[in-house]
């Protein structure tokens, strides 16, 4: 079992958890991600890993509730446990000194980019960082972003904070502006990371994205995640999950996203029909 | 002469609707019956055909005497997972297959006994440790709990040695586990074999992803005196054809890994979900395409298809498993292969773009090569895929790891006598070597290595 140390309210349906999971600190590098399965009966998810502490042998992920899994892990309360942590999977992120990177992350994907901006920074990059929300309550990680950007922009989706649009908008400005881009690392929803790819493939900026594909193992063993990038058939779990986001097949991304929308929902349904009984 | 005791199996009616168990195992009464059709030859040819030498005229005729309970010990001095090896082992190509009654009429059934002794010995008696040789001080770390894992642990537990198995996924029991179905290898068999190593102190655990969570390098700086890698081969392959990638297709090891590990049959009992629709279509021969199948079946699929590219003769799967799954209502469609998957718009799998195939010379298997007749294109509709064509070696510990050298394939280029890498300390079997195989050909390959590690370890000499 896992222990959960801290957990953290930090918007509707956005919780931070702090859990116990040893071994996993230890060969962590940004970019990469666990797998957790919560109790006996639970699915196994992939999820970011966005910070780690090699020395309290503890890591910090951040998760939204959207399905049966990330809201029974959001009813658990500090002390509690989850019954497996695996990881940390997949290949992680090339941070090299290139110039000017822009990091944009998209709603719980920002917990993905927190971790990069930092280390691109580190790297002694300018790092301008766009962030997005739905609103000004979905807000996470402003300080920690500010604190390793050398400029941040904030966008809501209804102008509650921030400047009012997309990750997007903010992006178009900067080229307008002729501000200079050498790299952007867009994490986010598919179909922000789509948007962004598309626009960056005018600008002719390369950009790497991290894919959300649906996992089991993410050992590589079952190939449920895979993606099409350049025309090859590539597995998110071990040849990624950051790849060149002019070359990934995002229609399809998408598509396989919803393979399991069915049973999601019914999921979810029985499990919040059984909680309203309680 | 009497002829071979049938096999109790569950009706086909009742079985196509559950998981349990098909075949039951035989009745004390039966298993002596069997058991006293062996005429003890001086020379048995049987254990010749058996990978890891078990002594079958002895443990065949304790049967006889009644010493059920003796009989399973004298199996596990040679096999340490008896209760899996009696029903998953091709035992026709095996022991059975050197069996003289064979020449005239049916062989012993010994797969079936041996599954009956240790059985038995589970039912009835406390599971005893076998004794442990003085302790060694060497540390011997396995990676993988699969077959060839597990035989590793228990043979270098009994001579001395402090061994620790490291698991990828939240079990153990590696392809036993998440592979070989229910109906086939009940998991609380594989949960048994893997206490009584515990009870040999046999230390495991899961979650460990050698090569992430930890690298081989770590694993020697953390103490461990020699590394087993029983990885399996861990990556599926895939046709390469056009539209693979629509939802609805599956690689055999996704299939089958929601169902057995995952449990998405009791969804929503359990949280993992699977898609199953009317008709499904598993792609390949082998018994991992007739586990999907019959898996299927159990789903509640209306039609389920094999699609196999040559003929019946030639499919790799046990002539058993075969029948089981045509008697479940599998239809056998034979010579054909997709070469185009289509689907609709929302990308959901519709239909497969089929050709025909005829045999042709014999190739490097020994089989007759399939060859497409050319414009024999036809449509078959289809709601879910399956492909069961086999697997690739997993990148994730060589690719870390590049001290090891790969074979041609990709797998670990291991000797074949000892299993050593070209890493020092490091040795390796079971698919990771030798590409996709069976259960008994990783312990074999397990009980080699273990004897070469013991033999690395006292006399240092690689």
């Amino acid at each position: 079992m896992y222990k959960i140390l801290k957990k953290e309210k930090i918007g509707p349906n956005l919780n931070k958890f702090v859990i116990k999971a040893p071994l996993v600190p230890k060969n962590y590098q940004p970019g990469q991600f666990v797998v957790i399965k919560v109790d006996e009966v639970g699915e196994r998810i992939p999820i970011t890993i966005a910070e780690a502490d090699k020395d309290k042998g503890t890591i910090t992920i951040f998760v939204q509730e959207v399905g049966k899994t990330t809201y029974k892990l959001g009813a658990l309360k500090q002390g509690d446990a989850i019954s497996d942590v695996v990881g940390p999977l997949g290949h992680p992120a090339k941070v090299d000194k290139v110039g000017t990177v822009v990091t944009i992350g998209g709603g719980v994907g920002s917990a993905i980019i927190y971790p990069e901006t930092k280390a691109f920074k580190e790297a002694g990059n300018y790092v301008i960082s766009i962030m997005g929300f739905r609103n000004k309550e979905n807000v996470i990680l402003e300080e920690e972003m500010r604190k390793h950007s050398d400029e941040l922009y904030i966008m809501t989706d209804d102008g509650s904070y921030g400047k009012k649009g997309f990750t997007t908008n903010e992006l178009q400005e900067l080229e307008s502006a002729g501000r200079k881009m050498d790299l952007v690392i867009a994490i986010g929803p598919a179909i922000m990371m789509k948007k962004i790819s598309e626009m960056t493939k005018e600008y002719n900026v390369k950009t790497i994205v991290s894919l959300n594909s649906t996992m089991m193992d993410a050992t590589g063993m079952c190939g449920g995640c895979r993606v099409e990038v350049g025309g090859e058939t590539k597995f998110a779990c071990v040849d990624g999950p950051e790849f060149d986001g002019h070359k990934v097949n995002f229609d399809l991304l998408i598509k396989r996203l919803s393979i399991y929308e069915k049973q999601e929902k019914e999921a979810l349904d029985n499990y919040k029909g059984c909680k309203l009984e309680e | 002469m009497a002829s071979r005791e049938p096999m109790p199996k569950q009706k086909v009616k009742e079985r196509i609707k559950n998981f349990n168990e098909v075949a039951l195992g035989y009745t004390e009464e039966q298993a002596r019956r069997e058991a006293g059709r062996c005429i003890q030859c001086p020379e048995p040819l049987c254990v010749k055909g058996c990978p890891v030498d078990i002594n079958i005229p002895e443990f065949i005729k304790l049967i006889v005497e009644g010493k059920y309970n003796e009989a399973a010990r004298k199996i596990k001095e040679d096999d340490v997972l008896p209760c899996m090896t009696g029903r998953v082992c091709p035992q026709e190509e095996q022991c059975e297959a050197q069996c003289v009654l064979g020449v005239k009429g049916s062989p012993i059934a010994i797969g079936r006994l041996e599954r009956f002794v240790a059985d038995y010995e589970a039912a009835h008696s406390e599971s005893q440790a076998p004794p442990v040789q003085a302790k060694k001080n060497k540390k011997v770390a396995v990676v993988g709990s699969g077959p060839a894992g597990l035989t590793v642990a228990a043979d270098c537990a009994r001579m001395g040695y402090d061994v620790k198995i490291f698991e990828a996924l939240h079990k153990p029991g590696g392809v036993l586990v998440y592979g070989i179905p229910e109906f086939r290898l009940p998991k609380a068999i594989v949960g048994r074999e893997v206490d009584f190593l515990k009870k040999m102190g046999v230390e495991l655990e899961c979650n460990v992803i050698v090569g992430r969570t930890i690298t081989i390098e770590q694993l020697f700086e953390e103490g461990f005196d020699a590394i087993f890698l029983g990885l399996g081969a861990g990556l599926p392959r895939f046709l390469g054809v056009k539209g693979e990638n629509l939802l609805g297709i599956y690689s055999a090891n996704e299939f089958l890994t929601r169902i057995n590990l995952m449990k998405a049959y009791k969804f929503p009992e359990y949280d993992t979900p699977i898609n199953i629709g009317k008709k499904v279509a598993v792609v390949g021969g082998g018994n991992v395409a007739m586990d999907s199948a019959r898996s299927a079946v159990r789903l509640g699929a209306q039609g389920v298809h094999i699609i196999y590219r040559r003929s019946r003769k030639e499919m790799p799967a046990r002539n058993e498993e075969i029948e089981n799954a045509v008697e479940e209502g599998v239809i056998l469609d034979l010579l054909v292969n997709p070469i185009e998957f289509t689907g609709d718009e929302k990308g959901w799998v519709k239909a497969i773009k089929m050709i025909k195939m005829e045999l042709g010379e014999v190739d490097d298997s020994g089989r007759r090569r399939p060859v497409p007749i050319p414009g024999s294109e036809f449509i078959y509709d289809v709601d879910t895929v399956v492909i069961a064509i086999g697997q690739n070696a997993n990148p994730i510990l060589l690719d870390a790891t590049p001290e090891i050298r790969k074979n041609k394939w990709g797998y670990i280029d291991a000797d074949s006598e000892k299993g050593k890498t070209s890493m020092k300390g490091v040795f390796a079997g079971g698919d990771i070597v030798t590409g996709e195989a069976t259960v008994i050909a990783a312990m074999g390959a397990g009980r080699k290595s273990a004897r070469a590690i013991d033999e690395y370890l006292k006399t240092g000499k690689w």
